[in-house]
């Protein structure tokens, strides 16, 4: 671990977790209209995804805007990369590119490790913010 | 407060060649559509950067949301 373990945790989640939302508030509970608008999209499509709460404390989103050089939440990554914020995600929703990325993020032969067996199907996708708030 | 009218300026002489329409209801909230022959080749992740970089700082704070559309001409 360096001396930023904020930064290392925010970067193994990315690894860690094929689809992952950096976002306000919960799935359940969205604290914010983009991040709720970037759940329904996710929801629509049936992907499972990670969610983390950036609220809890203000490192995360801190150490998520230097690591991604991407100013604000919603932050969707897929296979390791920054797929974009509420607007892109909702573009590519539309278009249809966003299923094409997700559904390809998943053992896509990137330098991304796959994920632990189980993480995909986790049914409380929020294990990772306590890791996060530790 | 920024103003819709100061935003588009600040975007269309940052960007080279940017064309912007942008709208606010409170001077808070914005949405901005920009279409820039420099955004050609880029990513939608690179095209946003290219204007979130115009108002670095200031996302968040006085801007609270910028909803954008990036095109190439």
């Amino acid at each position: 671990m360096s001396e930023n373990p904020y930064r290392d945790a925010i970067q193994k989640a990315i690894a860690e977790n094929d689809v992952i939302l950096f976002m306000k508030g919960t799935p359940e509970a969205p604290a914010c209209g983009f991040s709720a608008r970037t759940v329904a999209t996710l929801q629509a499509l049936e992907t499972p995804f990670t969610a983390v709460d950036v609220l809890p404390d203000p490192r995360i989103r801190q150490e998520l805007s230097a690591l991604s050089n991407w100013p604000t939440i919603p932050q969707l990554f897929a296979g390791g990369e920054l797929v974009g914020g509420c607007d892109i995600v909702t573009e590519m929703y539309q278009s249809g590119e966003l299923a094409q990325v997700l559904g390809a993020a998943p053992g896509s032969g990137t330098a991304t490790p796959p994920p632990p067996a189980g993480v995909q199907a986790a049914a409380a996708p929020m294990g990772i913010e306590n890791r996060l708030g530790a | 407060m920024p103003t819709a009218e100061e935003l588009k300026q600040r975007i269309e002489a940052s960007i080279p060649g940017a064309k912007a329409q942008v709208a606010s209801p409170d001077d808070v909230h914005f949405s901005a559509q920009v279409e820039s022959p420099a955004f050609a080749g880029l990513s939608r992740v690179q095209q946003h950067r290219l204007v979130y970089d115009i108002f670095a700082g200031e996302l968040g704070g006085a801007i609270h949301a910028l909803q954008l559309k990036t095109e190439v001409p």
